[in-house]
């Protein structure tokens, strides 16, 4: 019982990073149709930047994450602005093809640079537990994970609900020609989109960074748990996105405990099977008119 | 607005044949033609929706023939589309925000929805509900309005009383006299004769991708409109 309740919990924990992780991806999937390839290694990307301002220069680590952040907005924009809707309106398909080589290409320029060793960002809460009884223990780590990832996403969805900018966002996914009929310039908003999907992968390269070892190739290993969540909880839809990490992370923490840590992911992916085939859409798609 | 000679393909197939026409500032101008005669795919070109092979299109002196479908709307060209095409999942009062979407009637869409819910009322009562859950009239009113919040010079209106009982038409109709007595010039789209003469200033009839007839409404005879929309004798 105790190791049930502690896997719940951590589950629960582990849930709020697998969100975070996958926002960004559901919300470029929403607005633009696109399963960005790259998602992974954008976020990985992001954890190298924090890692080297961090780790290798010394700079406080949100001044890291600031800096990292500004730097990958340039680059998001430019890869949207210059690669992705150079193709985007002749389909997804083509899109999803240069996102495929983006990947490879940052994958490639990673392995040059830091060569294939793991890699770790110090941070502030490393081992330290909140509550540590006999029979369950969380760590700072994991909670401040899941804290600040709700935080975000909650924020991205207010964004969305509130702003004009998250409206036009909106308005785009739902029916492109009417939004250029209200003056939304769809491909910039297609940029501004994937500037917001690249600022939530960087917090979430922070938070897998300090928490798990990584390498120039960790990020097909995330894209995967990105796109479960995404999945489950419905493609394009933000809160989803926190249903589907709760679900996803729970699910591997209890397959671990039952059937041992190998099956751990497994048993993830199995449960993410089993709801898609009673809802094919996801929990909370928005999707449902295309 | 000047359209000047614009030849319009989907693919092989040619919609529309060197269509010509003036819609002159403040007027209340309409094109009627059956269904399939190429109204929605002059709207659409007008638009920059759909691209023209050949000719030219010149809104206050300005070729827009290129130009991008929200640069256009920038201009103050606006259209509500056919089938209204609403934001689904957006309530109505956010449909109707992003209508004012453009700098200038972003910053006076406080005035701007106070006004268009004096126009249509029953948008007011529902302004919190999502725009799916909307009858058919009630999306034209909200495809209308949303138009309108934008400020537009320009207002062109694709099959607004497709498929609406004949009261809400006329309401429809009533309100968008109003619209024009502000000053707003309008291009109406339908396709039923009687009224668009009766609701116009000029008329354009199209068949077949053609405008065959044109003349003032009042001047335009309602049998002869008739024969040439169906494309019957001298206009087939
Ligand atoms: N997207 C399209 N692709 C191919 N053909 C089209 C398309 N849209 C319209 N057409 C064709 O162009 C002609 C004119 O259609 P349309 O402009 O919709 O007419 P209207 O609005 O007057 O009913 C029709 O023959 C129609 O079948
Ligand atoms: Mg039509």
């Amino acid at each position: 019982m105790d190791l049930f309740v502690s896997a719940v919990i951590q589950g629960v924990l582990l849930g709020g990073l697998f969100a975070i992780i996958g926002v960004g991806l559901s919300l470029v999937f929403g607005i633009m149709g696109l399963t960005n390839i790259a998602h992974g290694d954008i976020m990985i990307l992001a954890s190298f930047f924090i890692m080297v301002f961090s780790v290798q220069m010394g700079i406080n680590l949100f001044v890291a994450l600031a800096i990292t952040i500004v730097v990958m907005v340039v680059i998001g924009a430019a890869m949207q602005k210059f690669l992705i809707n150079r193709v985007i309106t002749k389909g997804a398909e083509p899109a999803l093809l240069v996102t495929f080589g983006i990947s490879i290409i940052i994958q490639n320029i990673l392995t040059l640079i830091f060569n294939a060793d793991s890699r770790i960002i110090k941070g502030p809460f490393s081992d330290v537990n909140v509550v540590s009884t006999n029979w369950v223990s969380i760590s700072a780590e994991y909670l401040m994970n899941c804290l600040v990832a709700v935080g975000v996403i909650i924020a991205l969805s207010l964004v969305m609900k509130k702003t004009y900018l998250g409206r036009s966002i909106r308005a785009a996914s739902s029916n492109v020609t009417a939004a250029e009929f209200m003056g939304v310039n769809t491909l910039k908003t297609y940029v501004y989109a994937m500037c917001i999907a690249v600022v939530t992968s960087c917090v979430a390269g922070l938070l897998v960074g300090q928490t798990f070892v990584f390498y120039p190739y960790s990020g097909t290993q995330y894209l995967i748990i990105a796109f479960g969540v995404v999945v489950i909880g419905g493609m394009g839809s933000i809160v989803g996105t926190l249903l589907g990490g709760l679900i996803l992370g729970v699910s591997q923490l209890l397959g671990a405990l039952f059937f041992g840590n190998g099956y751990m992911i497994l048993i993830g992916y199995i449960v993410m099977l089993v709801l898609l085939t009673f809802r094919p859409r996801g929990l909370l798609s928005n999707m449902a008119r295309k | 607005m000047k359209l000047e000679g614009l030849d319009v393909f989907y693919g092989d197939f040619q919609a529309l044949y060197g269509v010509s026409m003036e819609i002159p500032k403040g007027k209340i101008v309409s094109i009627i033609g059956a269904n399939g005669s190429g109204k929605s795919t002059l709207l659409n070109t007008i638009m920059g929706v759909n691209r023209p092979k050949a000719g030219t299109i010149d809104f206050e002196g300005k070729d827009i023939t290129r130009l991008r479908t929200s640069d256009i709307v920038a201009l103050g060209v606006t259209i509500s589309p056919e089938g209204s095409s609403v934001f689904e999942d957006m309530s109505i009062e956010e449909n109707l925000l992003m209508g004012a979407y453009l700098p200038d009637p972003r910053k006076r869409r406080q005035e701007n929805l106070a006004r268009v819910y004096e126009l249509f009322p029953v948008l007011k009562e529902k302004e919190q509900q999502l725009a799916t859950f909307l009858s058919g009239g009630q999306r034209q009113m909200l495809a209308i309005a949303r138009a309108i919040m934008s400020e537009p010079k320009l207002l062109i209106c694709d099959e607004i009383s497709l498929g609406l009982a004949p009261v809400v038409v006329k309401d429809i109709y009533r309100k968008i006299r109003e619209i024009n007595e502000m000053g707003v010039t309008i291009l109406l789209v339908e396709q039923e004769v009687k009224r668009s003469l009766q609701s116009s200033d000029f008329s354009y009839v199209m068949v077949k991708g053609r405008v065959v007839m044109q003349g003032l409404s009042a001047a335009l005879p309602e049998t002869e409109v008739k024969d040439a929309y169906l494309g019957i004798n001298k206009y087939a």
